[in-house]
């Protein structure tokens, strides 16, 4: 066997300077970490799913029996149909800013409503 | 508008280097394929919002006039907090998609290199040679955010990084190159039957073809000629020629050479082809490549080469920005250069005569049915969802590839 390192050479740095985009490399660390863990949580989903359609067919859960599962195509549909509802709930927030971008009326400020209404 | 699923991660073709998959590596690529899809389809589009309905007007108050450089809008977006988030989504999630190959193939490297070396000993169809050296455009970034490029190596004598990127390719194309990744091939093939229905070429060069994933559609479809898979990094050649063996190609030979100036005796090919390679050279090196197609076509051969259509004057500022984005945050860095030159001066100055030059699109041809089951679903865009996806994904799906060339004057 090669001694390697699977784990730091998997992670290794391609050449070249990262883009860093937001005001604070900061908040892009934290979503690079937010969206590796928010992988995982999707191949536990898809894992789970596997492990109910094998029970579904009576096929023995198996760690073989999981490697091995291929969807057919209507399993195939709902599982991307699940993961793009996942992605969708993930960025909601980025989905929501663009309509307060794309229309005005969805941004009145119900602070500036309440203050008004309290000054009267 | 319904969603537009890809197709999920085990619909993949297999070959004898394929390393194993596990259901969760499958599931991640199915995450991160999706990730890509709503970054294309649902995030990106917003990138022309912000532009015009904040970094605009901003603009346009601070200094009177509108953007004269797509350079210009490229840094003043740099501060809109919606492109932003698309932007380190979009660079995040290649890194992602390179992790995750890297991981497969490295923790069965051992098994792989070993695979590799079987299939490779004592063959006369590849042939390294060390003196070649990996020229400067390709070694002072990684091309597309991945680890060692084309040309590194872990160990002496491995794939390198290849296996990984071809593991990993799905995720960026989403499905939609076919099962073995071969789309851009498939669609060459098509458009050189279409156009040149009588051509029987004997000796194709594919240079800078690295592994061989769009140059086999051509040995399979003139099965009569030797196609030579030429490029400057070994560990891909390695790789490529051990994995064109395995699918059962006997016509394929993969040789190191660098493309500027290689070793093969003058007019001694009818057709040499570059796919996606050109963009990832320098300026130099694009007026050496064709000058060295010039040389190594017979009379009469023909030189294609599939890229994206280079900017015409009329180019709008915010699609060259859009075009440039890879050149600049997806280490790629020529293409914004290349995306300037003309490619039919170039060509004409290499020495084809400007009646033989063409150009034109080719779709690729995927399986549709057996691969996709959805395909329908994929086809069928309606021209919101086409302006919603990025240039590259449109070129694909779309209207498709483009394509230029010209043929050597006999």
């Amino acid at each position: 066997m090669t001694n390697i390192d699977v784990n730091a050479l998997a992670n290794a740095k391609a050449k070249g300077e990262r883009p860093y985009f937001f005001d604070d490399p900061a908040v892009e660390r934290v979503l690079s970490i937010t969206m590796a863990v928010a992988a995982e949580v999707a191949v536990l989903r898809e894992r789970m799913d596997t492990i109910e359609r094998l029970m579904e067919s009576g096929t023995a859960v198996t760690k073989a029996s999981i490697d091995a599962y291929k969807p057919d195509d209507n399993a195939a549909r709902e599982r991307q149909e699940w993961h793009a509802a996942y992605v969708a709930r993930i960025l909601r927030i980025i989905h929501q800013e663009l309509q307060a971008l794309e229309d005005e009326s969805l941004n009145v400020s119900s602070k500036k409503l309440a203050d008004a209404q309290a000054d009267q | 508008m319904s969603a537009i699923l890809p197709p999920t991660y085990d619909r993949t073709g297999r070959h004898g280097l394929t390393p194993e998959v596990t259901h969760d590596d499958a599931a991640r690529f199915n995450f991160l394929t999706n990730l890509n899809v709503y970054l294309g389809q649902r995030v990106f589009p917003g990138i022309k919002q912000a532009f015009e309905k904040r970094v605009k007007p901003k603009h346009l108050a601070r200094t009177g006039v509108d953007f004269t450089s797509h350079r210009d809008i490229r840094d003043e977006m740099r501060a809109d907090p919606y492109y932003q988030a698309w932007a380190a989504l979009r660079v995040n999630t290649m890194e992602m998609r390179q992790q995750a190959g890297r991981h497969v193939v490295l923790r069965q490297y051992d098994a792989m290199t070993e695979k590799i070396r079987a299939a490779n000993a004592g063959k006369n169809t590849l042939q390294l040679d060390d003196k070649v050296t990996v020229p400067e455009y390709l070694s002072q970034v990684d091309n597309h955010w991945m680890p060692g490029s084309y040309y590194g190596e872990i160990v002496p004598g491995d794939a390198g990084a290849v296996a990984s990127y071809e593991v990993g390719l799905f995720v960026t194309t989403a499905g939609s190159m076919s099962a073995f990744g071969d789309g851009a091939g498939r669609a060459i093939v098509k458009f050189v039957k279409e156009r040149f229905p009588n051509f029987q070429p004997k000796r194709i060069l594919d240079l800078g073809g690295a592994f061989g994933i769009n140059s086999l559609p051509l040995a399979a479809a003139f099965p009569d000629a030797e196609l030579v898979v030429m490029d400057v990094g070994a560990p891909a050649l390695r790789y490529g020629h051990a994995r064109a063996q395995s699918m059962g190609y006997t016509n394929v030979q993969f040789v190191q050479a660098n493309g500027e100036h290689t070793n093969f005796p003058a007019e001694s090919f009818d057709w040499i082809q570059t796919t996606m390679t050109l963009h990832e050279t320098s300026a130099n090196a694009v007026v050496n490549i064709l000058k060295e197609c010039q040389r190594l076509l017979k009379p009469g051969g023909l030189m294609l080469h599939l890229e994206q259509p280079n900017f015409a004057p009329e180019t709008p500022l915010w699609e060259r920005f859009t075009r440039d984005w890879d050149a600049w945050y997806n280490n790629e860095p020529f293409w914004a250069k290349f995306h300037t030159m003309n490619v039919f001066d170039l060509m004409a100055d290499a020495g084809f005569a400007r009646d033989t030059h063409f150009d034109g699109r080719a779709k690729a041809d995927i399986e549709a049915g057996r691969y996709q089951p959805w395909a329908g679903t994929l086809s069928r865009h309606s021209p919101e969802q086409k302006a919603a996806m990025s240039q590259q994904e449109s070129a694909r799906k779309g209207e498709g590839w483009y394509l230029f060339g010209a043929t050597k004057s006999t």
